[in-house]
């Protein structure tokens, strides 16, 4: 970004602190931030530095690291595996991001426009709680029920009801692409609360009124949604899709505890590969590569998502 | 899964108009949400099932059948085999440290940030909010070999300063544009009746915004409970490890039957369903009004 397109921006004085000052000016607010600070400089941004500098280094984690320049990066481009783990990452995003926000949007205008009105907000609370109990549980949880329901073999839950149909069992671990799928279904089920709960809320802001006006127009049902609610509720939508997105890239738990990155190697995701090169393979230098590459897609994910929402929201305030 | 969850306080949404009529199409409707739902509780229900089976009851009947009599040995042998009350006070003492400290220093970041309005504080936000969105992986080796350098290695105080500071990292971002909309007359009224900043911050401003922060709080709780990666990667021994961890640890062991899995799963679920009972309403409070601000 060079300077010039930022120059439409207009630069505001700095703010006055809320409380009125006597002695000390603003400098004295900055003894408030030294315990957080600190903290965040030891936990968090030292070793993210120490982190990005191993990756030039080759490490067993015993003696000192070996500088080897460019090596870890040039390794990169010629590994399948770390290919896999992007690739499988866009599975991800498919099974975290788009399935929940379209089902969740579904489901919570149903929720609300429908069995709330209809039938009683306790029948809608009640449903909207059962869709998110599964966000509580313990990722660790979540992967063992679902590991234990597709063991393979005639015993697992799910190979006896395909029973009943007559379907052979299926190892659904043990093959792809069934491996992917099961962690995929997970995801939906894990995430699904999620967005359901926020565009409830939403909702909640939409006007009544002008859903009646809409109707008097003669709009149906699905053209008062798409131009009233989808407009109001964007903010939501913006929030949910970006805060799943990073939780996609950045999935662990699921992939350590169903299918350990299998079978061989077909379910890697990059925070799984990063977390077996650190302490499976111990190669320090290129575990911290793969995690420098997550980071770094995640903080450009989050730029760019958060410069589409500002320049929407500057548009559509020039149009009012 | 503390990434996917925003909380932002708002206002409560306007109650809508009494029952109205229902047609045909809104019973249908009404029986597609529901079986949706029945599909996100089923496998709670063959959680709880399988729990109270025996192995021949499970290798019986299978694992969709109601148990034929209630067995115990699944749990039981379970709740001995990783001292399931040690593990549980573990995750509560971690999980509580964590919460509490977390709000706290959210509050005093948040003071200096939203009231204080120091120089650069949009950097300062940003900053803290990157702590919070970075994948843990990129900090996990360096924090394992300072832990182990310091001897804090497989000590539960080494996951309790990490999740202090990643939680007070959101605080921080959500506290500050709360406390950035704080009244200024009540913080002007305090400083012409004398009080300094410090004590603004405990007379005034803690106990103003004390709903907010017991929303933080909870869900502080919640997330770090549920944390896997930090806890299995720092917490080696048996006896440090927290309640998920103990029980994906356990699942890579041979001699656990299927009915002690399904008994493990159950009692992961127990703590869970019942913060969710109690925080309900602070829950859906919390992530539900209005996810922006």
């Amino acid at each position: 970004m060079t300077r010039d397109t930022r120059a439409g921006r207009t630069v505001l004085p700095p703010e006055q602190p809320s409380i009125p000052q006597r002695s000390g000016g603003t400098g004295a607010y900055w003894l408030y931030l030294l315990p957080g600070f600190v903290l965040l400089l030891v936990v968090v941004l030292i070793p993210l530095v120490w982190n990005a500098y191993l990756t030039f280094t080759r490490w067993k984690g015993v003696r000192a690291p070996e500088f080897i320049g460019l090596g870890n990066w040039q390794k990169l481009f010629s590994d399948e595996d770390f290919w896999t783990s992007f690739t499988n990452s866009v599975w991800m995003i498919l099974a975290m991001v788009v399935v929940p926000t379209v089902v969740g949007l579904i489901v919570a205008a149903l929720l609300f426009d429908v069995i709330g009105r209809k039938f009683g907000g306790r029948v809608g609370s009640f449903l909207r709680a059962t869709y998110y109990l599964p966000q509580i549980l313990p990722i660790a949880v979540a992967g063992i029920v679902i590991g234990w329901i597709v063991r393979p073999g005639d015993d697992g839950a799910l190979n006896q009801i395909l029973g009943w149909f007559g379907i052979p069992a299926v190892d659904w671990l043990g093959q792809m692409p069934s491996a992917v799928i099961v962690l995929m279904v997970v995801m939906v089920w894990v995430q699904i609360g999620y967005p359901v709960v926020v565009f409830m809320a939403a909702l909640q802001r939409v006007d009544p009124e002008l859903y009646e006006a809409a109707e008097l127009d003669g709009a149906n049902w699905f053209q008062r949604f798409s131009a009233i609610t989808m407009s109001i509720i964007r903010p939501e939508i913006f929030v949910v899709t970006l805060t799943c997105t990073i939780a996609a890239l950045k999935v662990f738990g699921p992939v350590y505890i169903i299918t350990r990155g299998g079978p061989a190697g077909a379910t890697l995701v990059p925070a799984y590969y990063a977390y077996q090169e650190f302490f499976t393979k111990r190669n320090i230098g290129y575990g911290a590569t793969i995690a420098t590459v997550l980071t770094i897609v995640v903080v450009i994910v989050s730029i760019v998502f958060i410069r589409v929402q500002n320049s929407i929201e500057r548009k559509e305030r020039a149009g009012l | 899964m503390s990434a996917t969850t925003a909380i932002v306080t708002g206002k409560p949404g306007r109650a809508r108009g009494g029952m109205t009529r229902k047609r045909g199409v809104d019973w249908l409707l009404l029986a597609l949400v529901v079986v949706g739902a029945l599909l996100v509780i089923a496998p709670f229900y063959l959680v709880l099932v399988n729990s109270f089976k025996s192995p021949v009851d499970y290798a019986n009947s299978g694992p969709l059948a109601l148990p034929q009599e209630l067995d115990l040995t699944g749990i039981v042998k379970f709740w001995e085999r990783v001292n399931f009350p040690q593990k549980v006070w573990n995750s509560v003492f971690i999980s509580g440290i964590v919460a509490v400290l977390a709000v706290l220093i959210s509050m005093l970041n948040a003071f200096a940030i939203g009231i204080g309005r120091v120089r650069g504080r949009t950097w300062i936000v940003l900053l803290f909010l990157l702590a919070n969105l970075l994948p843990q992986e990129a900090l996990l080796y360096p924090l394992y070999y300072m832990f182990k350098s310091v001897g804090l290695y497989d000590n539960v105080w080494s996951v309790i300063i990490v999740f202090t500071v990643i939680q007070a990292a959101f605080g921080t971002y959500l506290l500050s544009s709360v406390y950035g909309t704080f009244p200024k007359e009540v913080l002007e009224a305090a400083s012409l009746d004398g009080a300094n900043r410090w004590q603004i911050l405990w007379r005034v401003v803690f106990p103003i915004s004390r709903p907010t922060l017991s929303v933080l709080l909870i869900f502080f709780f919640i997330w770090t409970w549920n944390e896997f990666l930090i806890p299995l990667t720092f917490l080696a021994s048996n006896d440090n490890q927290t309640v998920p961890v103990a029980i994906s640890v356990l699942q890579g062991d041979r001699l656990m039957d299927v009915t002690t899995t399904s008994a493990s799963a159950l009692l992961g679920i127990i703590p869970t369903l019942i913060f969710f009972l109690i925080f309900q309403r602070t829950l859906t409070r919390g992530i539900t009004a209005g996810a922006v601000k």
